[in-house]
């Protein structure tokens, strides 16, 4: 029960609810525990709630050091 | 999707694998445990022990809510649900935990009990909202993912009017049972396995943040590294705590930025210390009676505490004969050491808590034992 997934916010209902689509399905999150959501935003969402909020710039950031990684270790180990 | 197929390269998993094999000695043993119950499933579903050089063993640790659950609250969950004017909510996962009786909240369901399962407190609200003339009770478990939901649950009621709506809680806190694993008496008298470092909670960690684990790695002189739930993140993770091993550090360190800070998420944080306080003791499964491990609803908000409004008290009931879940939790055993690991114990019909959730250890060894 602790998975919990990312998921995109397609539009806020209220300042509790929004809709948000995670793969290609629409589904209810409630937004209350976050101090500002906009559509657009990705969240992780757990048990119907979203939890805190997922920061690109950071998500980017470890995708590029995977990738340096890739090139620096590889061609060291082989 | 965004957000996680970028994190499931195995092209890429098989090169950090490589280098983890690189970098970690064959002389020693890393023994590493992942403390939640999301980190083991993506082992398992992953196959990530495979890819490891066998220095390195990953020891599933008790971070699966369902599974720390001790029997007596199984036991006090039934008693509730049994109630005539109760209609009792309940995550599904906990429905088919047994108690110290052959009943799970599933059978006395089918005997005529009114439970619900539901996916989120929020739908135990609406039930409460349906049927005044109905005790609404939700049976609240879980870590600080859970936490925050529940606690909003109740401001949600009170600002309602919801006098129907009340909560059975038993919410737990990290950072204490990971301490614990360490340094129990209860562990300390059924033994305890050396750890080298811990891969920190994912979601756990977007609430409370990573401060809480400095005095754990300080204190305990053990690193962790706070890791997401895709297998690139695992890896990563166990090349960070290999590396800080290496070193001779043990540090807090963060895999997970894109979804965790320092101070983590601090509405949801004064909200929880609003509506609850610390217990002064919560028995656990496998790691038994931890002081200040769990939360109470607080004396001011007692109206929604299901445990005064129905008069339930605990009391510690032992685990099934023959299951080995306290000693697996601990990471003492391995799934496949109890006797009744698949033949009397599957995922269809659980003996124990920890073939019940996809987190627990003996249910994704059971589902996933081909890679084992
Ligand atoms: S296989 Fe079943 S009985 Fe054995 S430890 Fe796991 S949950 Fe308990």
């Amino acid at each position: 029960m602790c998975l919990a997934i990312p998921a995109k916010i397609t539009e806020l209902r209220d300042s509790q609810m929004a809709t948000v689509d995670v793969g290609g399905v629409q589904q209810e999150v409630c937004i209350a525990l976050l101090e500002d959501v906009a559509v657009g935003d990705y969240v992780i969402m757990h048990v119907g709630y979203a939890l805190n909020k997922l920061d690109p710039e950071e998500a980017a950031k470890t995708l590029e050091a995977f990738k340096e990684f890739d090139k620096v270790k590889a061609a060291a180990l082989e | 999707m965004k957000f996680i197929d970028e994190f499931r390269d195995g092209d890429i998993a098989r090169k950090i694998a490589r280098a983890i094999s690189g970098e970690a000695s064959p002389e020693r043993t890393y023994r590493l445990m992942e403390f939640c119950g999301g980190h083991t499933h993506a082992i398992f579903r992953y196959g990530i022990q495979d890819l490891l050089p066998d220095s390195v063993q990953m020891i599933h640790g008790p971070g699966c809510p369902v599974c720390v659950l001790p029997v007596g609250r199984i036991d006090n969950a039934i008693a509730l649900a049994k109630l005539p004017n109760v209609t009792l909510c309940s995550y599904g996962d906990m429905m088919r935990v047994p108690g110290s009786g052959k009943d799970t909240l599933l059978s006395v369901k089918a005997g005529g009990a009114d439970v619900r399962m539901v996916y989120s407190c929020l739908d135990a609200l609406r039930i409460a909202r349906e049927q005044p003339d109905r005790e609404v009770v939700f049976f609240a478990i879980g870590f600080e993912t859970t936490t925050p939901p529940t606690a909003l649950a109740i401001q949600t009621a009170i600002q309602e009017g919801l006098t129907n709506f009340t909560v059975f809680c038993n919410h737990v806190l990290t950072p204490s049972a990971i301490s614990s694993i360490l340094e129990s008496p209860y562990v300390r008298e059924y033994g305890t396995i050396p750890i080298d470092g811990f891969i920190g909670p994912a979601h756990v960690s977007t609430v409370i943040g990573s401060n809480p684990y400095a005095y754990f790695a300080e204190e305990y002189q053990r690193p962790v590294v706070i890791a997401g739930f895709e297998p690139l993140d695992v890896l990563q993770a166990i090349l960070m705590l290999v590396r800080q091993v290496n070193s001779g550090r043990h540090e807090v360190e963060n895999e997970y930025t894109r979804a965790v800070t320092a101070t983590g998420n601090m509405k949801a944080q004064r909200l929880v210390a609003e509506i609850f306080e610390l217990r002064k003791t919560f028995e656990w499964r496998g790691l038994g009676t931890i002081p200040y491990s769990a939360l109470q609803i607080k004396a001011a908000y007692a109206d929604f505490d299901a445990a005064q409004r129905f008069g339930i008290t605990y009391l510690s009931k032992p685990d099934p004969a023959g299951c080995e879940c306290g000693a697996i939790i601990r990471g003492l055993k391995k799934p496949p050491d109890c006797a009744l690991f698949g033949s009397a114990c599957t995922p269809d019909s659980p003996v124990g808590s920890c073939m019940v959730s996809a987190e627990g250890a003996c249910a994704a060894y059971y589902q996933y034992r081909s890679h084992t």
